[in-house]
């Protein structure tokens, strides 16, 4: 290394040595110790005991364990597409020539910057199976078939469902990125397709959908990852709308143990630091695969088209 | 093909009309519960307008809650003997002519009539005369719209409580204040560490940049969970649990997404700027400080925004850290008055989430353009 060199390496590392400590302590040090800990009997009061595969054996045993990754992934799997598409919709509308495109957009986006746990409590209420805003809207529509709105947050069977719902209010954000993505298609694109006698759904299978495919496919992806963490709403709902209870049991009958609840509930409430470890690290390891299967399925999609 | 745009725009515009009315009703539900009398937000049907009832009951006019609807002829008497002697109630015509109690008849009272009472507006528990009532015909109740805006007031007084063990009442003031404390010292954090290391993978040349940049995109993927035990056992150790510290401090030490986002920015300033003043001599913190920074205004003020935000709005990390109510940031207050007090007092709950909301609408209203850009050209999640 020349003297230069070492003077630029110098320059650089100290610019950086904020990030430096910052990535060993708040990251990778937790990364690695978290992967000791998950081959650990450990809480932490006392200093962690190897115990092997022991944590990671217990889990596959576990019915709690299957049981939140279950109703994780059905959280995962109704709300993300659903997002999109309702995201996706959003941005195509507001993309046509409409009077008070701003308001709206203004109005689509304002719900996803709410306080989590604001919006909680606003839809715990909303949700309220006697006074709720939803079934004030339900019941009179669905009286003549001699029906009620569900309980919601109180019915084992609507709660997910529920929780999907309000993730619906706010997909905002990625209705803003997929507009920015639509506003960069050429209308040249668009006018061509129309000379040629390109149907409404013709010009959208074939000029929005692939300009916009890794945008929306991107997105996705990130939705996805936290859906994968769904934490604050369900905590703070399910144990609210139950009654007395603890907020990591999940309740109505567990339909709401989430994944990170019952992550959070076994390390912090029963100190099983290692359990959890090992809990989060097959979340680690499932993340990065349907980051891996997302990423690969998009590219094809785009393969397709093109 | 005219017509059909024609009529096609009208349509787009009414889908517009009825998703944006979709979207905006819950603010409206929120709004419009935080200004009812508690009575009002739990009386069928719904509605969305909160009202006040006035009626003259013993010769003053006063506000009063509709309480049921009498719905057999009878009249409110005076009881004079018996254990409720002295007392006023209530008797249906049958049970007046079988003569079931000695009574001086005070007014007869037709069916469809409502039981009202006088409306005091006490806290539980405080001590006082009790409320005057009477059945009075439906008509002669005055109904008006009234936005119950002293709601607001006396929901912040409740967010607090009377927290035993505490050495002192905390109460939305300190919430507040902790909220605040944990987004600017963020804020201030995120901006200054993300730019000056920002500067370091964007405008130098060094051995091994590109790698360690690669690596730090990475840490991106990792979940939050994964970090979450070993986190707390560092601040555990550097006795940081309880306080305001892990939910700001790490901000001075970058993170990778704001790192990745200025970086870009910075990308695109030209090259020649800094070569220029290389050449007379300045060191690179002068570059960065006099050159940079000034040119980098959008972007800083993006990463402060989504930082603001995100400190704000976020639950598990003060859940994780906060233990003693007299640090709890507003979100966790919001919550912990929730499971407290249980889903009763819907107006407070309502009007306390409001306020919560308050902060985060206003910045967005004033800084909207930057915002939107500044999630359009990101991607971020805000």
């Amino acid at each position: 290394m020349t003297r230069n060199e070492r003077k630029q390496l110098r320059a650089g590392l100290g610019f950086t040595s904020l990030w430096i400590v910052g990535l060993a302590a708040f990251t990778a040090y937790p990364v690695v110790a978290s992967l000791f800990y998950s081959f650990c009997d450990y809480s932490i009061l006392k200093s962690p005991v190897w115990c092997g595969l022991e944590n990671y054996h217990q889990l596959l045993q576990d019915g709690l364990f299957w049981k939140s990754l279950r109703n994780t992934l059905f959280y995962a799997g109704l709300s993300v597409p659903l997002g999109t598409a309702v995201a996706l919709g959003l941005a195509m509308l507001l993309n046509r020539p409409v009077k008070g495109r701003s308001v709206f957009r203004l109005l689509f986006f304002m719900p996803s910057i709410v306080p989590v746990v604001a919006s909680a409590m606003l839809w715990l209420w909303i949700f309220n199976g006697e006074y709720g805003l939803m079934n004030g809207f339900l019941n009179p529509i669905l009286a003549p078939f001699g029906l009620r709105g569900p309980a919601w947050l109180a019915d084992p069977s609507w709660s997910k469902p529920a929780l999907v719902i309000m993730s619906l209010w706010g997909t905002g954000n990625a209705m803003v990125i997929y507009l920015a993505g639509l506003q960069n298609v050429p209308s040249e694109l668009y006018e061509a397709a129309e000379i040629d006698g390109a149907t409404a759904w013709q010009r959208f299978r074939h000029v929005t959908l692939p300009t916009i495919a890794p945008v929306v496919a991107f997105n996705a992806i990130m939705a996805l990852i936290s859906a994968m963490q769904l934490f604050a709403q369900a905590y703070i709902m399910s144990e609210a709308a139950n009654g007395n209870g603890n907020a990591s049991d999940g309740n109505p009958e567990r339909s709401t143990l989430f994944y990170s609840i019952y992550l959070f509930s076994t390390a912090f409430q029963d100190l099983r630091m290692g359990y959890a470890s090992a809990m989060a690290y097959i979340l680690f390891l499932i993340t990065a695969a349907l980051t891996w299967v997302a990423a690969r399925l998009s590219r094809g999609g785009r393969d397709d088209t093109l | 093909m005219a017509r059909e745009h024609k009529a096609s725009r009208r349509l787009v515009q009414a889908l517009l009309v009825a998703l944006a009315a979709a979207f905006a009703l819950p603010f409206v539900w929120l709004l419009s519960t935080s200004l009812k009398p508690i009575e009002q937000t739990i009386s069928l049907p719904l509605s969305f307008i909160p009202r006040a009832y006035y009626a003259e009951l013993g010769g003053r006019r006063m506000e009063v809650t509709l309480d049921f609807e009498v719905t057999q002829p009878g009249a409110v008497v005076r009881y004079l003997a018996g254990e409720e002697a002295g007392e006023l109630g209530f008797e249906g015509s049958k049970q007046l002519e079988n003569g079931s109690a000695p009574v001086t008849i005070l007014h007869y009272v037709a069916a469809g009539s409502w039981h009202v009472t006088q409306r005091l507006d006490r806290r539980p528990g405080e001590g006082g005369p009790a409320p005057i009532w009477d059945v009075i015909p439906r008509e002669n109740v005055e109904s008006r719209i009234r936005f119950r805006w002293e709601n607001y007031p006396r929901a912040l007084a409740e967010l607090g409580g009377d927290s035993p063990g505490d050495r002192h009442r905390v109460g939305f003031w300190t919430f507040l204040g902790n909220s605040l404390t944990v987004a600017v010292l963020g804020v201030l954090g995120t901006v200054f560490s993300n730019a000056v290391i920002a500067y370091g993978f964007a405008r130098l040349k060094w051995r091994g940049r590109d790698a360690f940049f690669a690596l730090t995109l990475a840490t991106m993927m990792v979940p939050f969970p994964v970090l979450m035990v070993p986190l707390y056992g560092v601040f555990k150790a550097m006795g940081l649990i309880g306080t305001l510290l892990p939910l700001w401090l790490p901000t001075w030490f970058g993170s990778a997404f704001n790192i990745f986002l200025m970086r870009q920015f910075f990308r695109t300033i030209p090259e020649e700027l800094s070569e220029a003043a290389r050449i007379d001599g300045c060191s690179e913190w002068r570059i960065f400080w006099r050159i940079i920074i000034p040119l980098s205004t959008p972007v800083l003020v993006v990463a402060a925004l989504f930082h603001f935000i995100f400190a704000w709005n976020d639950f598990l990390a003060p859940l994780l850290y906060l233990t003693r109510k007299d640090t709890y940031t507003l979100a966790l207050a919001l919550e912990s008055y929730q499971s407290q007090n249980g889903g009763v007092q819907w107006h407070y709950l309502m009007a306390a989430s409001a306020v919560t909301i308050l902060p985060v609408i206003l910045l967005f209203l004033f800084a909207q353009k930057t915002f939107i850009r500044g999630i359009a050209t990101t991607g971020s999640k805000g």
